[in-house]
């Protein structure tokens, strides 16, 4: 699992990077209660606001860490935002994106250096 | 209450009770100037039922506590009619009413709550905003008579117990607590503790407002907070429990720039005042009793899920170029399990029920007008029967 310095996760598989927001990022929001997505097959560049993040107080963007087109969304998470809270680096998923740009992922963060940052 | 420590990271105030938040595991932010607890363990949505099904308890010590004194009530009640809309003269000893300090164009410079605590009756003392404390003092000061002085309390702590178990959790340690009714003020002993009392509260429950000396707050709340059935509820829930009680909140529904009809505050400025005038602002408030505001405070309810945030434009309908409106306050309803929202609209698109669109992240998506409070209010009144 990789990470970018706006609390967000990266797994990769086969070239679809499986995208949530960080145990830290769920912990600073509190309570999650919305969640917006991007629409299936839409092509986000690397960076865009792409969804959004919720608590009761505070709407939080969802940056695209990754340039490509979105493969598939979470609808149980759109259903059931507080698995923000419970789950956040599994169950709670946001997204996964095709790669149009591999060499984009030099860029995400190890754990290491993820931990280092939100120490 | 008001105590500065440079010492550690910032330069903000605590309150008494700042190392009980702590200790309780709140995580602390600043708010109006102090280090404030924003949630505790239990988190926003639990804090916020909580508060609706059994108790809150709240630190409100940082809001301004204040008194005006003078040689006799009249004289008192009489200055202060000078600033504030709400007939004063009428208050009897032992109540308390809400009202408004206006500009000369009937914009708000705060609002607060002034209270004639017994037995004797002869000041008044009030509440106001954290943020807006220094500004309401300097404001009245200079525009009081002579004889009439304003006293900072900033000696006094502030803590809320807010709930339908409110009442039975005080009466334990003060048995008269259960005789008082809605915006009634008392000075109660509670477990030892001498404490200036109000039934009132900012979450559309019932409650109590409970005033102490700072160096007896952490013996009140430790008193209040080892009832089972309490928890200490931080700013966070506050805030939506009384976006659900329709209740504003100054810097966001309400402003120099809003009046209180527009507000929907005309029911806290009696007949009186608003035959004789008298106050900053009579004219144009006057006016607006008579032929309607132009714009006006309202509930919003969306339709679909997406809490609606302060500053949201409103509009009449998907295609419309100019906005009819714009919220001020909005997020989860945490009772409702619904987004809520408040709003200022132009007058014809005030009535309950009108179909408007607020645009979100570039979407327009559909809201109503809606009747406010959200939630049904659970104050104690005298029954009329």
């Amino acid at each position: 699992m990789k990470f970018t310095a706006d609390h967000e996760w990266v797994e990769i598989e086969d070239g679809v990077a499986t995208v949530g927001v960080t145990n830290y990022a769920q912990e600073q929001l509190g309570d999650v209660v919305f969640v917006e997505l991007p629409e299936v097959g839409r092509s986000i560049a690397k960076g865009e606001a792409v969804g959004v993040v919720e608590s009761v107080k505070v709407a939080s963007d969802i940056f695209a860490p990754l340039s490509g087109q979105v493969a598939e969304i979470n609808l149980v998470l759109t259903g059931d935002p507080s698995l923000v809270n419970t789950d956040p680096q599994s169950r709670a998923w946001f997204f996964k994106v095709k790669l149009s740009d591999p060499a984009e992922l030099n860029a995400l963060l190890d754990a290491d250096t993820y931990r280092k940052l939100i120490a | 209450m008001t105590e500065r420590h440079a010492t550690k990271n910032d330069n903000l105030l605590r309150t008494p009770l700042y190392a009980t938040h702590l200790a309780a595991g709140a995580r602390m932010v600043e708010f109006a100037g102090y280090r404030m607890p924003v949630q505790y363990k239990l988190g926003v949505l639990r804090e916020h039922l909580h508060c609706r099904a059994e108790a809150g308890l709240f630190d409100v010590s940082h809001m301004g506590q204040a008194e005006l004194a003078g040689p006799d009530f009249e004289t008192v009640a009489r200055a202060l009619e000078t600033l504030v809309p709400a007939d004063m003269l009428g208050l009897a000893s032992g109540h308390q009413r809400y009202t408004q300090l206006l500009t000369g164009d009937g914009g708000i410079i705060d609002d607060l709550m002034v209270a004639r605590p017994p037995p004797e009756g002869g000041m008044l003392s009030m509440v106001v905003n954290a943020a807006r404390k220094q500004k309401d003092y300097a404001h009245i000061a200079a525009r009081l008579p002579a004889g009439v002085t304003l006293k900072p309390r900033d000696d006094l702590a502030l803590i809320a117990l807010q709930g339908p178990a409110a009442e039975a959790v005080l009466s334990r340690l003060a048995g008269a607590a259960t005789g008082m009714e809605f915006m009634q003020v008392a000075r109660l002993d509670i477990g030892g503790v001498t404490a200036t009392v109000s039934r009132s509260g900012y979450t559309g429950e019932d409650g109590f407002e409970i005033s102490v000396p700072a160096g007896e707050a952490l013996l009140l709340w430790r008193l209040l907070a080892t009832d089972k059935r309490v928890a200490p509820i931080g700013l966070g829930a506050r805030d939506s429990l009384r976006l659900e009680a329709g209740l504003c909140l100054y810097g966001a529904d309400i402003s120099t720039t809003t009046t209180p009809v527009e507000a929907g505050l005309g029911w806290s400025i009696q007949r009186r005042r608003r035959e004789e005038g008298g106050f900053p602002g009579a004219a144009t408030i006057q006016r607006e009793f008579a032929h309607g505001a132009l714009k006006k405070r309202v509930g919003i309810l969306p339709d679909g899920p997406a809490p609606i945030r302060p500053g949201t434009a409103l509009f009449e309908s998907e295609a419309a170029p100019k906005a009819a409106g714009y919220v001020t306050s909005g997020s989860l309803g945490p009772s409702l399990g619904r987004p809520v929202a408040m709003a200022y609209v132009a007058a014809p698109f005030a009535a309950n029920g009108t179909r408007l669109v607020a645009e979100v992240r570039g979407k327009r998506l559909p809201v109503v007008t809606a009747p406010m409070p959200f939630v049904l209010a659970h104050f104690k009144r005298q029954r009329v029967s």
